[in-house]
């Protein structure tokens, strides 16, 4: 039992590994494909499991990003102005709020068709962006990039543009607000009660 | 692209800007926060569209997208995208892409032949790649890169120049145009376009409703985003990272 155990984790253990130092376009195809893979047959997701598509994200997609720099992105200039410790609770909340929001998308999954183009880098390149396309019929398609930057732990994606929006950056001017209007505090107030009001929907369609 | 504007196209630009400032009374900013000098009309404005919409638009909307089926829905999409590939013709070719101009007058003889009045895109199965252009891109393109922000009611978001480029657009629409059509028939069809193009954005209401903490903002920083992606063909130029 032990020693199954024990292989299991060992074989987990490598395959992340594995995964982590492949080169870019690879990984972001592997992640797509196995996450579509899984909302294709799953039928509570397709039918508006919030609950399910965040723990679905959570499991395959998070560790491949790198939220405390989607984070500075997000806040900009006033990064510097934080603490390490509010540095950590902006990170916490933000990545809350992302992975909330964004899993819902997969709720709303139509057998539309990804598009991987054509990818170049150099060897010694540290910031790539993968760029995909979403095909649907009777609509344009809709570009989806990924701006990776290479880590000791591997490929970590920092921004995903939909459409030409920065999903991170398009926060920053909402963020900006917060702080001119209650500083560091004032914006992690913000992100903290629209998650906890999101808490509540979750909760809400839960009890239904 | 820029490198290769005629005097002619330039002093074009030139003269919607000049107009465009006039309309509005639009001062430049030079600042780095987000061009929204109108914040107080377009705020407004977007209460006003936000009731309009939860009470007649979106509904009408949710009832087209749940009576028609997907096949329906393809080529209803695919139909108005035929019609604007004249749009993008057009403006590819203000652009100085003649190369994609071309493309899109090849897709539009395709299309509305064998694809039998635009119902099928059979262009894009065949290769030849759907372009998004429109008279607001062209006039970026042209150097009128920033503009004021400004949201119409029923409109939605646009910019100063952006709404210069809606009017061109309808002029070079053929949807708009009774030539060969009554005006109960070019109604309907200008409707139709616009619920499904609504439909369309169905699934991205509940995002940006739980994604934003000040949905205006979103809204607006997200259209300037897309715009600016659209006029250089979805490879805008890098901004400088604030924090390196």
């Amino acid at each position: 039992m032990m020693k199954k155990l024990f292989l299991l984790v060992f074989a987990t253990l490598f395959a992340t590994l594995a995964l982590a130092q492949e080169a870019p376009d690879v990984l972001v195809r592997q992640v797509t494909d196995e996450v579509l893979e899984i909302v294709r047959k799953d039928k509570s997701i397709q039918n508006g499991d919030a609950k399910k598509a965040i723990e679905l994200v959570d499991a395959k997609v998070i560790p491949h990003f790198n939220f405390q720099h989607m984070t500075a992105l997000a806040v900009g200039k006033d990064w510097r102005k934080a603490s390490p410790q509010q540095q950590q609770q902006l990170t916490a909340e933000f990545k809350t709020l992302l992975v909330r929001t964004y899993s819902n998308a997969l709720t709303s999954y139509k057998n539309q068709k990804i598009v991987y183009k054509p990818f170049r880098m150099n060897a010694g390149d540290t910031d790539v962006l993968v760029r995909t396309e979403v095909q649907q019929p009777g609509n344009k398609p809709v570009q989806l990039d990924y701006s990776l930057e290479k880590l000791d732990a591997g490929w970590k994606v920092y921004d995903v543009n939909v459409a030409g929006i920065s999903l991170v950056t398009n926060y920053r001017e909402q963020f900006g607000q917060e702080v001119r209007n209650g500083g560091i505090e004032g914006l992690i107030k913000a992100i903290t009660d629209k998650n906890k009001s999101l808490e509540g929907n979750l909760a809400k369609a839960d009890g239904k | 692209m820029k490198g290769k504007l005629t005097t002619g196209k330039r002093r074009a630009g030139i003269a919607w800007l000049a107009a465009g400032m006039l309309v509005l009374g639009a001062p430049a900013q030079a600042d780095e926060t987000v061009h929204d000098p109108l914040e107080g009309f377009n705020r407004a404005m977007f209460a006003v569209n936000e009731g309009l919409d939860k009470v007649v638009i979106k509904p009408v909307a949710q009832a087209y997208d749940f009576v028609m089926p997907l096949p329906a829905r393809a080529g209803v999409g695919d139909f108005f995208g035929n019609i604007a590939d004249v749009r993008n013709a057009l403006n590819n070719a203000l652009q100085g892409k003649l190369g994609d101009a071309g493309s899109d007058l090849g897709r539009l003889l395709i299309n509305s032949t064998i694809g039998i009045f635009g119902l099928f895109d059979v262009a894009s199965e065949l290769g030849l790649d759907k372009h998004d252009e429109d008279f607001g891109q062209t006039l970026g393109v042209w150097g009128w890169e920033d503009s004021s922000f400004v949201f119409w009611p029923v409109v939605g978001p646009r910019t100063v120049r952006d709404t210069g480029g809606l009017i061109v657009d309808v002029y070079t629409d053929p949807t708009w145009y009774t030539l060969n059509k009554s005006v109960a028939e070019r109604n309907s069809l200008v409707a139709l376009r616009y619920v499904d193009v609504r439909a369309s954005l169905l699934p991205s209401d509940k995002v940006v409703e739980e994604a934003a903490i000040d949905k205006y903002a979103y809204v607006r920083d997200a259209y300037l985003q897309r715009r600016r992606n659209q006029i250089f063909d979805g490879s805008p130029p890098r901004l400088e990272d604030v924090l390196d």
